[in-house]
């Protein structure tokens, strides 16, 4: 059975000023990881990165009418897998259909989806009941 | 967002000065860039030795920036940048769109 070491579970009003807390603190986690034998600065950056892109996609696609939506955001880190899933109630998106960057003539959006999927390894986007689950895994080797 | 900017060297200079651009300041930033070319500054600088983090919207902000200063004729150019906001820039392949320069000296040199 795996073993939940520390587990951090944020909620958070659905507005961009919270982005630097919640990326803040996948930075600090990323420093405490014990197991981790890789770049730590890197993986802290990235963490940052991939917590403050998946935060801001709930955040584009909650539901703007309720002023009281919320976006929730857990951590945990297990013995060799850090798992971050991003809770919200919009409508959802098709992640399969977001397209790779076009990197010979760039545009200004549509790179967040892909610095997740790049950066971490393995992305997958469900619905239950009315909220959308954004599961974002990176493994601890 | 704060930014000071300065004329040096027939270049507006943009000082960033936030440690962090993100979705929520980055519309800031690129509407400032956009204020700047519009009122004739078609040749600019942003130095981002403060910038720590940049995201996806960051970055976004910046080619919207460069772009527009592209279809004035002018140019966009970056320095002083950060090793891990720099590799932001490699992982999205910007840093083939962008010249990006050490300092302001580096870029003064090369780019006039």
């Amino acid at each position: 059975m795996e073993t939940t070491e520390i587990q951090v579970d944020v909620i958070i009003p659905t507005q961009t000023k919270y982005l630097d807390l919640i990326g803040s603190i996948g930075e600090r986690i990323a420093r405490e990881l014990d197991n981790y034998s890789g770049d730590r600065e890197a993986l802290a950056y990235h963490l940052n990165l991939v917590l403050t892109e998946a935060t801001t996609n709930a955040i584009k696609h909650s539901s703007h009418k309720d002023m009281k939506d919320t976006v929730r955001i857990t951590l945990r880190i297990l013995e060799d897998e850090l798992n971050i899933k991003v809770y919200d109630h919009g409508q959802g998106f098709d992640l399969e259909s977001v397209p790779m960057p076009d990197f010979d003539n760039p545009k200004e959006d549509g790179m967040g989806i892909y610095f997740i999927r790049t950066l971490m390894d393995s992305v997958t986007y469900s619905k239950k009941d009315e909220t959308n689950v954004l599961e974002i895994k990176k493994y601890l080797k | 967002m704060n930014i000071i900017q300065q004329q040096l060297n027939g270049f507006s200079v943009l000082y960033i000065k936030e440690e962090r651009i993100d979705a929520h300041n980055s519309n800031d930033l690129k509407q400032y860039i956009v204020e700047r070319i519009e009122a004739g500054e078609i040749n600019l600088v942003v130095q981002l030795q403060e910038v720590k983090f940049v995201d996806s919207s960051g970055l976004g902000a910046l080619l919207a920036g460069y772009k527009h200063a592209a279809a004035k004729s002018g140019k966009l150019a970056l320095s002083n940048m950060q090793r891990q906001v720099l590799s932001m820039f490699e992982l999205t392949r910007l840093n083939r769109v962008f010249e990006i320069y050490t300092d302001l000296d580096d870029a003064f040199t090369n780019e006039s």
